[in-house]
This record gives structure tokens, C-alpha cells and sequence, in this order.
């Protein structure tokens, strides 16, 4: 048990490592800077203006969590407060499932279907606005099923005093037991937001990988790890190194948001069980 | 001529005790957990304005009585009750009492305070917000006659938007019970309200209750006899019999107290069994 959990701390070290070591040589030099002064992303000619892209990638997991936050949130709400039995077991076997499906099928689905759909409002389809609602569809049940927990842990004399005080159901729901989940429900947005943040296929695939600072609903855009993925089969010297960089970044963003996870998660956990 | 000496002191104190009007009239009431009896034979009446203490060992029912007056039991969908509880002409244990209302009307104290771990004022201005009360200006000062009542005022008016959690122990059951009196209730409902305090705050507490004598028809459960002795006007004795509990004997606090009829009432309040 510790020599298999000491690979695992060592494998994390070792990637965090690489990183460093593949995007030294912007980072030493201060040449990493111009990801951000720069406007242009154009590496073959030295220009790595990566703000666009880091852009796309904040307001991608932004729109998805717009969307996936309320409709997790009612998820939760259904399985803790209404649904019984076998309504309950089998709603939350479907988000399991839906939990498992691999991001490419995801993907090929928003391509076919929803991507025609949206060009018809407006062309190309490819853009924000797909990226985000399949991205939705990724994080639905990260947040709903961690909601789901959060409210299952506030603790039920409150509820008790609530409803011997004669407050509707709805209040007792919406004013009460939501706020006193407030916490361990916020731990479910940063992990679902660190999950969305990294995901590549799905926004590779419909959100149009266009390199520029995202002006609608309907541009096409490219996320930061999308980047990644299309230019690494033939970057070379600072270019290259360039891409490590934003993987480090993005690396690093992940970790922050899961540590504030677990930490407001506990802090939730103490807060309503004191 | 002896006998009418000895008589006639207590049949004037019996008159003068039937004067107080039953606010609420327990007729033959039984409480099942599934199949399974869990208390029977309650029959007694409550007095409006006066402080009615349940004893007796625990998992006697005393509880699970006080808890049929609000009819909070329904939470639990094991529990059934039959036999009568009259409560201004409304048999409480029909099935189409509106509960919203009855439980603005009888209000209940935990064991443990559970306020809502939400901000002070929150606490006492959700439910009124529930009942009807529109106008912010009278939320705001039914709420500070109700934490004056309670002798919390002074402690918390300058710091009413911080968590409730902030609170002493005490300090929170006092929050509680004014939770329960901003609605103006008739009836208050105390489930060993003393016994998760500490004995400073437990005497504050008990002091409250006092006070609330004549204003608001008190029933509590306790543990602690002496407790009983000093607040309440009427006692009822609980025991367990062939497993289950049952009302033993109900009279006012001096009379049980000085000369208990049952030999369980008078072996339990000398301490020799239970």
C-alpha cells in the first residue's frame, strides 16, 4: 500500500518535472511573458500570444457550468429530497453512466448533431456555444452527484427544526438546505470546472479551433488544450516549448482548483456537523 | 371528621386546578413504530398557560408524544397513531389537519439547538417571511422583541448577519427558542431543551422557560426531576411496561411530586428505580 501510493506521489513529481524541464528554456529567459503581450498566436514566427486561447478555454468552462450548475443542482435536489426506491437507484445509475462516457463519443455526438444545428442559426455551428453544452453534458455529473452528497451531509435536525416550524418543502429546500450545502455544492463547481478546464476531445471537436478571442456564442474558438493536442505532433524549439508552458499552466490551474475542492468539501462536512 | 380535614385542602386546590382551561385534550392516544406498540394510554389535558413536564426513564415515549402534538411523528412514515388529540376543535390525528399552519401555532426546542446555519437574523426572518409577513419594517421588529424575550438582544443586535454558528451553545438555544416565539405560538413544545448545555447556560435556559409561563402553554420533556419540580405546574409520569410506554400518572407538580399515587411514580422520583 505505501510503496504503490509513494510510484504515485513519484509519478505526479515526475510529470510536474518534465514540464518544467520541457519549458525551461522560455521560463528561464522571461520569454513566457509575451504568452500574454503578445496578440498573435503565430510560433513559427516566434509571436506565442496565447491570451485568446486562454480566453476560450475560461469562458468554454464558464458556459458549461451556466448551464450544467442549475440542472446538477435540480439532479441533486430530485435524488435527496423526492425521488424513492427504485426512481432513486436508477437515476443515479443513469448518472453514473452518463458520467462514463468516453469525451470522443461525446464529441462525435455534438459534431454530427448538435454543431448542424447550431450552424443553422448561425454558420460555421463550430463554436462557444457547442463547446460549452457538450462540455455541459461532461461536468452534469461531477456536480450533480456531488451536490447530491453535500445535501445528504446537512444535517437532518436542521431540516427538523425547519419543518417544525411549518416552512414549505420548497423553502425548506431552497433557503435552507441548499445554503447550509453551499460549500460542499461549491466543491463540486471547482471540480467540475478543473474537469472542463482540461477536457481536450470534446472542444478539439465542436468548438472550431479558431485562434482568436472569443467575440459570441457563435465563434469558433480554440481552447488552450486543444491547442496542445493539434500542434504537438510538429512543434519544434520554442514553439515547443511554448506548448509545454500552457500544459504546465493548465496543469497547475487543475490542481489549485481540485485542492480548493477537497478543502471547501471538509470545511463543509465540519461546518454542519458541529 | 378526620377524613373531611384531609380531604378539603386538596379538593380546593383540585378546583381551583380545574379552572385552568385544557388547551389541548389527549384522549386514549397509542403510537406504533411499524406493528411494534411504542407508548399507550395517554390520556391527560394540557392547561393553557401553565408548564407541563413529561418524565420518566427513556424510551418511554415521551418523545415520541411530544412529537405527535405537531404532529412531527408524521415524518416518519412507520408511525401510527390512533386514540384523540383535540386541539381547538381539530383532532389532531386525522389525516386533513393542515400542518403549515398547526406547526406555526405549536412551536418546538430540540435537544440539541440546530439553528439554521445561516446568519442570526435569517434564522428568525425565514419563517416569517413563510407566514406571510410582507412588510420588512415588522419582520424587523417582531424579530427583536422575540431575541429581547429570549435575553439575547443585547448580545447580538450590533452582530445580527453572522452565522449562527458563532454562537455559544446556549446562546443558540435561546436563538431557537425565539425562532419558535417570533411566530407567536401557542403552544411550545421542549424536548429536553437543558440537557446538550452546559450548567450556566441550562440555568439561563430554564429561567426562560419559566418566564414563558401564562403567555404560552409549555410542555417539556426532561430528565432532570428537580428541573421538572421547580418549572413546571403539572407533571406527567411515563414508564415502560410489557415493553412499551405508558402514561402512568398525570397530576399537578406538588401533588405527584409530595404524594405520587403509583408505586413506580413514587420508586422513580425517589430515585430508587429507573
Amino acid at each position: 500500500m505505501g510503496a504503490l501510493s509513494f510510484v504515485c506521489a513519484a509519478l505526479l513529481c515526475l510529470i510536474l518535472g518534465f514540464l518544467l524541464y520541457e519549458s525551461w528554456s522560455l521560463v528561464a529567459d522571461g520569454r513566457w511573458l509575451s504568452f500574454f503581450s503578445q496578440t498573435g498566436w503565430y510560433p513559427l514566427e516566434g509571436l506565442f500570444g496565447m491570451t485568446p486561447m486562454i480566453f476560450a478555454s475560461l469562458v468554454l468552462t464558464f458556459g458549461s457550468l451556466v448551464i450544467a450548475l442549475p440542472v446538477g443542482l435540480a439532479c441533486a435536489i430530485f435524488l435527496e429530497f423526492y425521488a424513492k426506491g427504485w426512481v432513486k437507484k436508477s437515476f443515479q445509475s443513469l448518472l453514473n453512466l452518463l458520467a462514463g462516457i468516453p469525451s470522443v463519443v461525446l464529441g462525435l455526438w455534438g459534431l454530427t448533431e448538435l454543431v448542424p444545428l447550431i450552424g443553422q442559426i448561425k454558420a460555421p455551428g463550430t463554436s462557444v456555444l457547442a463547446g460549452a453544452v457538450v462540455l455541459s453534458l461532461m461536468i452534469l455529473p461531477t456536480l450533480a452527484l456531488t451536490s447530491y452528497a453535500a445535501l445528504t451531509s446537512v444535517d437532518r435536525s436542521i431540516l427538523a427544526g425547519a419543518q417544525a416550524l411549518g416552512l414549505t418543502q420548497k423553502t425548506q429546500i431552497l433557503a435552507i438546505a441548499v445554503p447550509a450545502a453551499r460549500s460542499g455544492i461549491m466543491s463540486g463547481v471547482l471540480l467540475a470546472s478543473a474537469r472542463a478546464l482540461g477536457e481536450t476531445m470534446v472542444v478539439l471537436m465542436v468548438a472550431g479551433n479558431v485562434v482568436q478571442m472569443p467575440s459570441s456564442l457563435f465563434a469558433p474558438v480554440r481552447a488552450l488544450t486543444a491547442n496542445i493536442a493539434l500542434e504537438m505532433a510538429y512543434a519544434l524549439g520554442g514553439h515547443r516549448a511554448s506548448l509545454y508552458v500552457s500544459g504546465l499552466l493548465l496543469t497547475i490551474i487543475v490542481w489549485i482548483l481540485a485542492y480548493l475542492a477537497s478543502y471547501l468539501f471538509n470545511k463543509g462536512r465540519t461546518v454542519s456537523h458541529d | 371528621m378526620i377524613v373531611a380535614e384531609t380531604l378539603a385542602p386538596r379538593l380546593s386546590e383540585d378546583i381551583i386546578e380545574s379552572r385552568a382551561p385544557a388547551h389541548i385534550k389527549v384522549n386514549e392516544l397509542a403510537i406504533y413504530y411499524g406493528k411494534k406498540l411504542a407508548v399507550n394510554g395517554i390520556s391527560l389535558s394540557l392547561h393553557r398557560g401553565k408548564i407541563t413536564a413529561l418524565i420518566g426513564p427513556s424510551g418511554c415515549g415521551k418523545t415520541s408524544f411530544l412529537t405527535t402534538l405537531n404532529q412531527l411523528s408524521k415524518l416518519n412514515n412507520q408511525v401510527t397513531v390512533t386514540g384523540e388529540i383535540h386541539f381547538d376543535g381539530e383532532n389532531l390525528t386525522q389525516n386533513n389537519v393542515d400542518l403549515l399552519s398547526l406547526r406555526r401555532r405549536v412551536g418546538m426546542i430540540f435537544q440539541k439547538p440546530n439553528p439554521f446555519p445561516l446568519s442570526i437574523f435569517k434564522n428568525l426572518d425565514i419563517p416569517l417571511k413563510e407566514h406571510g409577513f410582507k412588510n420588512r419594517a415588522e419582520r424587523i421588529e417582531k424579530i427583536e422583541n422575540a431575541l429581547k424575550a429570549v435575553g439575547l438582544w443585547d448580545e447580538v443586535k450590533d452582530r445580527l448577519n453572522t452565522s449562527a454558528l458563532s454562537l455559544s451553545g446556549g446562546q443558540q438555544q435561546r436563538l431557537c427558542i425565539a425562532r419558535a416565539l417570533v411566530l407567536e405560538p401557542e403552544v411550545l413544545l421542549m424536548d429536553e431543551p437543558c440537557s446538550a448545555l452546559d450548567p450556566i447556560s441550562s440555568g439561563i435556559v430554564e429561567e426562560l422557560i419559566s418566564s414563558l409561563r401564562d403567555k404560552y402553554t409549555v410542555v417539556i420533556v426532561t430528565h432532570n426531576l428537580a428541573q421538572a419540580k421547580r418549572i413546571s405546574d403539572y407533571t406527567a409520569f411515563f414508564w415502560t411496561q410489557n415493553g412499551a410506554g405508558k402514561l402512568i400518572e398525570f397530576n399537578n407538580t406538588r401533588q405527584l411530586f409530595s404524594g405520587p399515587k403509583d408505586e413506580r411514580t413514587a420508586a422513580y422520583i425517589s430515585g430508587i428505580k429507573g
